[in-house]
């Protein structure tokens, strides 16, 4: 287990704003060259999510919905404790 | 039956208040201004609500807002401040609210402003014309229910003589007034979360669950409705039967132009009059009917203003008889009522000197 | 929709605020008016608010919100809300009455509205999402337009020897004796978002408690209008807008404040 959290996104109604990518903190969304139907770049999710809510927060399309895994400091890798500026 | 002594304003208010009028918003203008203060005195009796707004717009648009949750509102001004009030009362109309607005007239020359509308889109405002102050109390209460049954604003054109006249009036009792219809489409928030919310809107798109008409087909409706309401047309003819020459005149002018023709009348002539209750929808049919019968030879138009309620006259009779002018703009020194036209001498003259076929 | 394991997992935070009928809709990527929209309709859940609320709304891209979200609205002509809104709230005294309007439409066409309404103390929450621009007219100056940002009728940016300057409409009525709560939030980053909802809280909080008159200004992204990729959007607000229109309650509640002009 790598991440605390994830997110499930409904990237059919992605616009590409790219407005998620950066207030993920711990840099774990990133834009990719895949386009939707409608012609629109997408994001991916990487390692590191931590369920904070940032992408679900500002995103202005509703693509967002986030979890958390509920799981201990003893169980993240050490990756885990990295945050990205 | 009570008789109370009742300048036209208070008449006009209490009317309303009477009928249930819950709320009220205008701008100070002579001569509406005595309208609005007595409706100040007026609307505290039944617990409604009156302000004072800042301009001419806001007054409308807050009685607009009023309307919208069901509640009987008005509005007035004078023409000047009407003319303001252009887009909103077309957006009552678009939006199907029923708004009733007061213009209390500095004369004749507002009627284009009431029956043509300077507001946008395919609308209509009935518009009615009180000649007195009495019917100008009858003419409020049916205001509010025309404006309750065909779901639009409706103009009361009243005018500085009315308000500043003081006449007996006959006190109706409460329960005389027609309950206020229901009305399922008002707002007050109860519909929200019900997945079938409501929205009052002029372009009726409506919602993701409840897809409208979309403008063009409410449009259309709207109209459609206007057409409908042809038979809301009212009028008052007098000695028409056998009359060669037809008067036509609406408002306080008429009440001038009926003295004359009676003396007229009462000298051999066969003269009588027609004056539109309802300035829009114009009476055409049943004028159309008297004007184009054997007996009329010619109908005259006594309007104190340059022309306007006689396009209605030259469309209801279609060219069929001749129609003259005979009046034109007239206002006393002051500007804020109707001058020297309405004078019964030279009304008569004016009068006989057309029948005599002589050009003025 | 991505194919994620959700194993073991808690949701905490759902697509969008169950009283959206839907979350399509036609505004531009990056626009900063959903997340208002979301924000609006989050507090009205919260205070359980949405079946004695009714929204005006005036004229811009966020007019759209009157087509999928599930509460009662008076779409009204431009500038005229705080009007129109005096009047629905005059006859249903317990009920949220509030505005939804862009800085074009109470800014440029509707100043005296507001501030006659701010003036009144009358007891409505007037909203002013505010990009700077005439969004759904193309991108025009509005009077809320900053001091060098360009738009199609000042191609060279605005200066104030030819345009003059922004005015700030909360700034004014925050002065107003019978105003109870003025607060200027965004939507630009996570930590503006949770304020500007607590913003939007105690304007209709205020409102309820019949304090007077609320106003909150929140500053929303429109890159179209802005003429600058969406993905900067974003930080374009927080250099061009945010020092002419700070964020942050410029008028507190005083909860023993009662809606009535006091001797200062």
């Amino acid at each position: 287990m790598t991440a605390r959290g994830t997110v499930v996104m409904a990237l059919d109604r992605c616009k590409g704003c790219g407005l998620c990518v950066p207030v993920c903190r711990p840099g774990a969304l990133e834009m990719t060259d895949e386009r939707n139907a409608k012609g629109y770049v997408l994001p991916q999710l990487l390692d590191g999510c931590t369920g904070c809510r940032a992408c679900a927060e500002v995103c202005p399309d509703f693509v967002f919905e986030v979890y958390r895994f509920d799981i201990g400091p003893a169980e993240l890798t050490g990756s885990m404790m990295e945050v990205v500026e | 039956m009570t008789l109370v002594l009742r300048e036209g304003y208070d008449a006009i208010a209490a009317a309303a208040v009477d009928c249930g009028c819950r709320f009220f918003s205008g701008y100070p203008m002579l001569p509406f201004t005595g309208l609005l203060d007595s409706f100040a005195r007026e609307l505290p009796r039944t617990g409604g609500v009156l302000i004072q707004a800042d301009t001419e717009i806001e007054g409308a648009n807050m009685a607009l807002g009023a309307a919208a949750t069901g509640a009987r509102a008005a509005t007035g001004s004078t023409g000047q401040g009407i003319a303001l009030m252009q887009e909103t009362i077309a957006e009552a109309a678009l939006n199907e609210l029923p708004l009733v607005v007061f213009n209390v007239a500095r004369g004749q020359q507002d009627y284009f402003q009431a029956t043509r509308g300077g507001g946008w889109g395919d609308y209509r405002t009935i518009t009615l014309a009180p000649a007195s102050v009495v019917e100008a109390a009858e003419l409020t209460t049916l205001a509010f229910e025309l404006a309750d049954e065909w779901m639009t604003p409706v103009i009361l054109y009243a005018d500085h003589m009315i308000g500043f006249t003081q006449m007996t009036i006959e006190q109706r009792p409460a329960d005389a007034v027609k309950p206020a219809p229901e009305k399922p489409w008002k707002l007050d928030g109860r519909s929200g979360g019900t997945g079938r919310s409501k929205v009052i809107w002029t372009w009726r798109q409506g919602k993701h669950n409840t897809p409208g008409p979309g403008p063009n087909l409410h449009w259309q409706n709207v109209a459609e409705k206007y057409e409908l309401a042809q038979r809301e047309a009212r009028h008052v003819a007098r000695d028409v039967d056998d009359a060669e020459v037809v008067v036509v005149s609406f408002g306080t002018t008429a009440a001038f132009v009926d003295y004359v023709v009676d003396e007229l009348r009462a000298d051999g002539h066969r003269i009588g009059t027609f004056r539109p209750v309802t300035l829009w929808p114009f009476p055409s049919d049943a004028l159309g009917e008297i004007v184009l019968g054997d007996a009329c030879k010619v109908v005259l138009v006594h309007e104190l203003n340059a022309g306007q309620m006689i396009d209605d006259v030259r469309l209801a009779v279609e060219g069929a008889k001749p129609v003259h002018a005979i009046g034109g703009v007239s206002q006393d020194e002051s500007g804020m009522r109707q001058g020297d036209l309405l004078q019964i001498d030279i009304i008569r003259t004016r009068l006989l000197d057309a029948m005599t076929g002589s050009t003025r | 929709m991505t194919d994620v394991d959700l194993t073991g997992a808690r949701r905490v935070a759902t697509f969008a605020p169950d009283l959206l009928q839907s979350t399509e809709h036609h505004l531009c990527p990056g626009c900063g008016h959903p997340v208002a929209w979301r924000l609006l309709v989050e507090v009205l859940a919260e205070l359980e608010l949405v079946d004695r609320s009714i929204g005006v709304v005036g004229h811009g891209c966020y007019t759209q919100i009157i087509t999928i979200a599930d509460v009662e609205f008076l779409q009204c002509l431009h500038g005229r809300a705080p009007a129109v809104a005096t009047g629905v709230k005059r006859m249903l005294p317990e009920h949220a009455i509030y505005t939804i309007q862009g800085d074009g439409d109470m800014v440029s066409e509707g100043l005296a509205e507001v501030l006659h309404a701010a003036a009144r103390g009358e007891s409505i929450t007037c909203l002013m999402l505010n990009n700077g621009v005439f969004g759904d007219t193309g991108g025009q100056m509005t009077a809320a337009t900053t001091v060098g940002q360009r738009t199609k009728t000042d191609l060279g940016g605005r200066t104030a020897a030819e345009h003059g300057h922004p005015i700030d409409v909360p700034e004014i009525v925050a002065s107003f004796p019978g105003v109870a709560y003025v607060a200027r939030g965004a939507v630009d980053k996570p930590n503006a978002v949770a304020r500007t909802r607590r913003y939007l809280r105690e304007a209709f909080a205020s409102q309820l408690a019949g304090e007077g008159f609320s106003l909150v200004e929140v500053l929303t992204m429109c890159p179209t209008g802005w003429a600058v990729p969406t993905d900067q959007g974003a930080q374009y607000q927080r250099d061009q807008m945010n020092p002419t229109f700070p964020i942050g309650e410029l008028r507190p509640r005083r909860p023993s404040a009662v809606a009535a002009p006091q001797d200062a």
